[in-house]
């Protein structure tokens, strides 16, 4: 499906990581597997350090902390929110919706709109043309754009296959009429009948969390999983994301008439360094207009991790130029999404840390 | 150049690939292995194996592999 918005930018990026930070080379003596195997699987796929939160810190907690920090150092009134767009596979309760918790919490205004919405690491890309779609209307002209996941809390530290790659983070991202005429465009694909490759079974109401889904299994791969953990089948994952995400993005850029050269940087959803170091290798771009470093200093954030590749590795430079991007988010759902933008100056980008 | 026998000994060094004619189903290679044996080929071979070609049927043996590497441009 393919989407066209018209004057509308990105103003600021704030990402906000866990003070707390993990090592791969620490948690290598949980999974069980030898560690030299483990050493090896560091190196091809960039696992070392990633952040995750504490026990009891949800995704509201780390919201308000980045809106608070945004809201001290002046750089967004609080008067000024008329939308707050919640992407988030990890709320803190199923009702109420997060988002409204985010506003109580803060003391904005009613006169509001507040919105959960349910997406992993496509969320970044849903989220912007979800705000984009916002700003048609007249009364709002600043849509605050969260994606928040808490996941490390859902995952298995007996998993391998997950657990070392799991991230912590939430975004903020302030989205406004453009004054220019710029242009957006957008492709959307998804996929629900292959939902189950990435899913967590038990814990909603299809199957309600129970002694028994608590209980750690052994999957067959030398993996212990419960029900109520995360699963990701990774082979499916890596299939799916170098069969499909390609194509979108080729098929994006072949539709505005934008040549790879013209495009700046390529800033993809971060699951590893290995599948990011295929997809260029796929479509022919350099690994530095790809950037593939999210993995190995913050872990896989989930939806968070677009505005984490925009943040760590173009902070000074996009609060003075503007760039030329071509965004891909891609994950549970399977959902797919794919954007050209033009990227900043904008008026604040960088990361923090919740202590 | 190492041949693809004795890049699978370093990743697996406790197993005889030789005596296997299917590494996937005789337990010799996960799809971990499968990742971290493409990102040795590509070094040894001086190729990029492509991601949608990183599939089990590919893995399977030595001259399943060796056919791999031949696609992409290799003289394994």
């Amino acid at each position: 499906m393919n989407f066209t918005f018209r004057r509308k930018r990105i103003t600021g990026v704030l990402v906000v990581v866990p003070e707390n930070e993990r090592s791969f080379a620490a948690e290598m003596k949980n999974f069980n597997f030898p560690e030299a195997r483990s050493l090896k699987l560091k190196e091809v796929m960039g696992f070392d350090k990633r952040r995750v939160v504490e026990p009891g810190v949800c995704v509201s907690d780390l919201v308000v902390f980045g809106l608070e920090h945004l809201f001290a150092s002046d750089l967004l009134k609080r008067e000024e929110i008329d939308a707050l767009l919640l992407f988030t596979q990890t709320p803190d309760h199923f009702v109420p919706p997060t988002s409204n918790i985010i506003q109580g919490r803060l003391g904005l205004k009613q006169d509001m709109l507040c919105l959960d919405i349910s997406q992993a690491c496509a969320g970044f890309v849903i989220g912007l043309m979800q705000a984009f779609m916002l700003l048609e209307q007249e009364s709002i002209k600043k849509v605050v754009l969260v994606n928040a996941d808490v996941l490390s809390r859902k995952a298995s530290p007996k998993d391998r296959n997950i657990y070392p790659l799991i991230g912590d983070a939430a975004s903020i991202v302030v989205v406004e009429r453009d004054t220019e005429d710029s242009i957006i465009q957008a492709d959307l694909k998804m996929d629900g009948s292959r939902a189950g490759a990435l899913t967590i079974p038990a814990g909603g109401l299809r199957q309600p969390s129970t002694m028994e889904t608590g209980i750690l299994e052994d999957v067959g791969d030398n993996n212990l999983r419960a029900k109520d953990h995360l699963f990701m089948d990774g082979a499916a994952i890596f299939n799916f994301v170098q069969t499909e995400v390609p194509p979108l993005m080729e098929g994006l850029l072949a539709r505005t008439g934008v040549s790879k050269d013209e495009v700046d940087y390529f800033l993809c959803h971060q699951p590893n360094r290995f599948m990011l170091q295929k997809l260029a290798e796929k479509m022919k771009i350099p690994y530095d207009k790809m950037p593939n470093n999210v993995v190995e200093h913050f872990g896989n954030n989930s939806g968070v991790s677009i505005p984490t590749v925009i943040a760590y590795n173009l902070a000074n430079r996009l609060l003075q130029e503007r760039v030329r991007v071509c965004l891909a988010g891609f994950g549970a759902g399977l959902t797919w999404g794919a954007m050209l933008l033009n990227l900043g100056p904008l008026s604040f980008n960088a990361i923090i840390e919740h202590k | 150049m190492k041949s693809v026998i004795e890049i699978l000994k370093e990743i697996r060094p406790e197993f005889d690939f030789a005596a296997s004619s299917d590494f996937i189903a005789d337990g010799l290679l996960d799809s971990f292995d499968m990742v971290t044996l493409v990102s040795a080929l590509d070094k040894n071979y001086g190729i990029s194996i492509p991601g949608t070609d990183i599939v089990p049927e590919h893995f399977l043996n030595r001259e399943t592999i060796e056919a791999l590497l031949r696609k992409c441009g290799a003289q394994p």
